[in-house]
């Protein structure tokens, strides 16, 4: 096989040198076998530019650090190969998040964020006896929670979403699915009124204009379509019920 | 002076991960003013990629009926080769039972025992009916029953998303991409830590009646690890530093039997767990040869020796990145690997191209875990300098001694956690703030002065990158699987070198704000400290023990290494100094592990 060079375009932006505008600086480099965009980005930084700054933690697409824009597209840099890109490649940051410098979003503002103001913690007034067997659960709404909690916060759904583009709120499909996570929980004694409260409303789930781009880039596959569906449906009749009483 | 932020409160936790939030909760449950301070986002933590599971006997599952804290206890105990700490064992193992379920309170989608009966290496199981819905368990490397807990495939994930929202409904302060760089200590006493925020580049004062290292494991000091980038042992050097905190046992470092080859990501021992086979380059299914009771799930460093030695035999497959073995788990079936497996099967493709359904996975022996760190008492309080308290992988407690068994750190860290967390709060509510601003200042003005050192490239041109490179290579060729005097001398004074080189750093960047190479300029020196620590360590211990082999003495010598190294590195030294201590045997006197090389001693396994 003959080697490739391969091209990166990258932004660059450093907030403490705000006289600097946002500018794509290009890089080139030989392709190596099985290499994916960790290994490229940290090749550059460590021979060629120094000062590049990008997010890595997990390198295995557990995390969700490295959310960036490959050829435009929302996905994690950690399990995209080099084999996969043309020979040039542009990155760019995820937008929609504060950008810290060149590809390093404050991803984990917004998600802390998002959370508080959906209250993603199990509401209950039990106590927890440490002396009882633990309360049962079927098995089946054991697996229905964790398909919803596998969400890895990497915000690709986020960056994607032509709301959350132009409605800086609009908690998006990430915070969408994780209402959902605590709504098939049996141990959140929330009721749908109390839900409703949080996410009826054009910052919440009626913000959702249907194009399903979270449902596409979303890098671990959680069913977000469907996650959004069911939501909706539920606030949608507790907002019916809501409204007569 | 330059201007700096400065941050007030009772415990100050340095590590967001399982460890550091499951004490910082039991603290602020009781009333005490909490800070996280975290490398990352909480959520984006070490912790979050354990997929395996946690052992505690609950015994629900058919597997493990009969289990109880006294069967996990031996099970510790042996895994450890009778290096660990039987109170703390004692102790973590009827905590244990009662940790998983606060999970389960707290939220945690903990997988259930079901009706459906399963097939498991043939045989078909029948789970209790009477207990579905209760808290199942898989097999796990080491253990007598079927103990660890887990949720399908994200164990970790779910314990850290379920903990953090408690974090949350807590309103615990978190400052998360921020750096501790030292501990404000006067050599008796600490009063928290100088940090630098990774945003801005900013250094700041953090004072705290107590103070709490949680930073996790030092993987990265080995190049090919399965640990996250982020784990590069920052909290073992902040205690290092102080000149008068030991680390315990560094020299036992753990290397996980399945790594992918060539990422080193992490293949869940739930892989072998559930019934993978591990096949040599003529695709047989060797472990049984050596190993014939417990095959693929003797202890990790059972398995990975086993797999070394047939690799040396010439059983390896060949490939560019080294010879490995083959993990085979096709007979599982799609339906098990897509849910029970799904990390292995979305890791396998990303990262390997391969299906696990079809196709054979290409695994060898990996860092994984450091049994090693901060050493402390059972409450969890550091040696050498009071008010400061070390848990989880970054602590050496020592529930692990020589070999940490497969689900037991996932299990220390809420484990720990909550016993520890305890003592943190009744410690502290005792405890009042009586720290000199000349200290904090003093301790500020060494940080700053490091900073613009380098900056300026006073003291040299050495690259971090360059030499951050060396260090790895040092361990991973001298102090890996199999270990021997001339190697382990060599890695001693190549790292005495690197040592006084990483004194003359210099930036090739401007280093301003957040720069990375600023934040690896400042960590380097450290990292290498303690991995002067790991390689004197294992020089210095001339027996085998637990995941410690050393070819040149390959019997554990009770009579005169049944004891715990402590490495100290004093102020001004240019090496460290080691001390040792007895174990603490409460129960169980030492004895044969029941597999291992004392069972079946290398040459008498032919394959």
């Amino acid at each position: 096989m003959i080697e490739r060079e391969l091209t990166f375009r990258i932004m660059r932006y450093n907030p403490d040198e705000p006289e600097k505008k946002p500018h794509l600086q290009e890089f080139h480099l030989t392709e190596e076998p099985g290499m994916s965009l960790f290994v490229v980005l940290n090749k550059l930084r460590e021979e060629q530019d120094p000062t590049l700054r990008f997010d890595f933690v997990c390198r295995a697409s557990i995390c969700g650090s490295c959310g960036m824009l490959v050829n435009g597209r929302p996905t994690l840099a950690c399990k995209t190969l080099t084999k996969d890109l043309p020979d040039v490649t542009t990155l760019l940051p995820l937008p929609v998040f504060k950008l810290l410098g060149d590809l390093s979003v404050d991803t984990g503002v917004w998600f802390r964020d998002m959370s508080f103001r959906t209250e993603s913690w199990v509401h209950t007034d039990e106590t927890f006896d440490p002396d009882a067997p633990e309360k049962r659960m079927d098995n089946a709404v054991a697996l229905e929670i964790y398909e919803a909690e596998r969400c890895i916060e990497c915000g690709c759904c986020i960056g994607g979403c032509a709301t959350a583009n132009i409605k800086p709120d609009f908690i998006g499909a990430a915070g969408v699915n994780r209402v959902a996570r605590f709504m098939v929980d049996p141990r959140d004694k929330r009721t749908e009124r109390e839900y409703f409260e949080v996410v009826g409303n054009e910052d919440g789930v009626f913000g959702c204009i249907g194009l399903m781009a979270c449902d596409d880039n979303c890098p671990v596959g959680v069913p977000l379509r469907d996650q959004l569906a069911y939501v909706r449906r539920k606030m949608a009749s507790a907002g019916w019920r809501y409204q007569k009483v | 002076m330059s201007r700096y932020d400065s941050f007030v409160t009772d415990v100050l936790v340095i590590g967001a991960g399982l460890a550091g939030e499951r004490a910082a909760v039991e603290a602020a449950t009781q009333g005490l003013n909490v800070i996280l301070l975290s490398l990352v986002p909480p959520r984006r933590s070490h912790s979050s990629a354990a997929q395996g599971g946690m052992q505690a006997a609950l015994g629900n599952s058919a597997m493990g009926k009969g289990d109880s804290p006294d069967v996990h206890f031996a099970d510790t105990v042996k895994g450890s080769d009778w290096g660990c700490d039987q109170d703390v064992a004692r102790l973590f193992v009827e905590t244990a039972p009662i940790a998983v379920r606060e999970m389960a309170h707290w939220g945690v989608p903990w997988t259930r025992v079901t009706k459906d009966e399963h097939v498991y290496d043939g045989k078909v199981i029948h789970e209790d009916p009477e207990n579905a819905g209760l808290i199942t368990a898989r097999n796990f490397g080491g253990t007598a029953k079927w103990r660890t807990c887990y949720t399908s495939d994200g164990a970790g994930h779910t314990l850290l998303y379920t903990l953090d929202s408690m974090v949350l409904r807590l309103g615990i302060t978190v400052h998360d991409r921020v750096e501790a760089l030292s501990l404000i200590h006067d050599s008796e006493r600490c009063y928290g830590a100088v940090a630098r925020c990774l945003r801005t580049g900013e250094l700041r004062a953090y004072t705290a009646k107590t103070t709490v290292i949680a930073t996790g494991g030092y993987g990265r000091l080995y190049g090919a690890s399965t640990n996250a980038i982020i784990n590069e042992g920052s909290g073992l050097s902040l205690a290092l530093d102080t000149g008068v905190v030991p680390l315990g046992n560094m020299e036992a470092v753990q290397f996980h039997p399945t790594g992918l080859v060539p990422s080193w990501i992490l293949i869940t021992e739930g892989a072998r767990g559930d019934g993978g086979y591990l096949l040599d380059k003529n695709l047989h299914r060797f472990m049984p040869d050596y190993e014939p009771a417990k095959k693929e799930l003797a202890s990790r460093d059972v398995v990975s020796r086993r797999i070394m030695q047939h690799i040396r035999a010439g059983y390896g497959v060949e490939s560019p990145y080294g010879d490995h073995v083959w993990l085979d788990i096709r007979h599982l079936g799609a339906e098990h690997i897509n849910t029970n497996l799904r990390e292995i099967a979305t890791i396998c493709k990303n990262f390997r191209g391969i299906d696990p359904v079809k196709d054979l996975i290409p695994v060898r022996p990996t860092q994984h875990y450091g049994m090693g760190g901060v050493r402390t008492n059972i409450d969890g309080q550091a040696y050498g300098l009071k008010n400061l308290f070390a848990l989880g992988e970054a602590a050496c407690w020592d529930l692990h001694g020589f070999n940490r068994l497969g689900g037991n750190s996932l299990a220390e860290t809420v484990v720990a956690g909550k016993i520890i967390g305890e003592q943190i709060a009744k410690f502290t509510a005792e405890a009042s703030l009586d720290v000199k601003s000349s200290l904090v200042e003093e301790h500020l003005h060494r940080q700053m002065d490091r900073v613009t050192r380098l900056r300026e490239s006073r003291d040299g041109t050495e690259y971090v990158y360059d030499l951050r490179r060396e260090m790895e290579q040092i361990l991973s060729h001298h102090v890996g699987i199999f270990r021997s005097e001339d190697s382990l001398q060599d890695a001693v004074n190549q790292l005495s070198d690197l040592h006084e080189r990483a004194q003359r750093l210099g930036l090739r960047g401007g280093g301003h704000g957040g720069d990375p190479e600023l934040d690896a300029a400042l960590r380097l020196p450290g990292m290498i400290r303690v991995a002067y620590c790991i390689a004197k360590g294992a020089l210095a211990r001339k027996e085998s023990r637990g995941s410690h082999f050393r070819e040149d003495f390959p019997h554990r010598d009770d009579a005169n290494w049944l004891n715990r190294t402590l490495a100290y590195w004093p102020e001004g030294a240019d090496e460290p100094e080691l001390r040792y201590e007895p174990v603490k045997i409460t129960e169980s006197p030492p004895g044969d592990r029941g597999y291992g090389e004392a069972t079946r001693g290398p040459d008498s396994a032919k394959p």
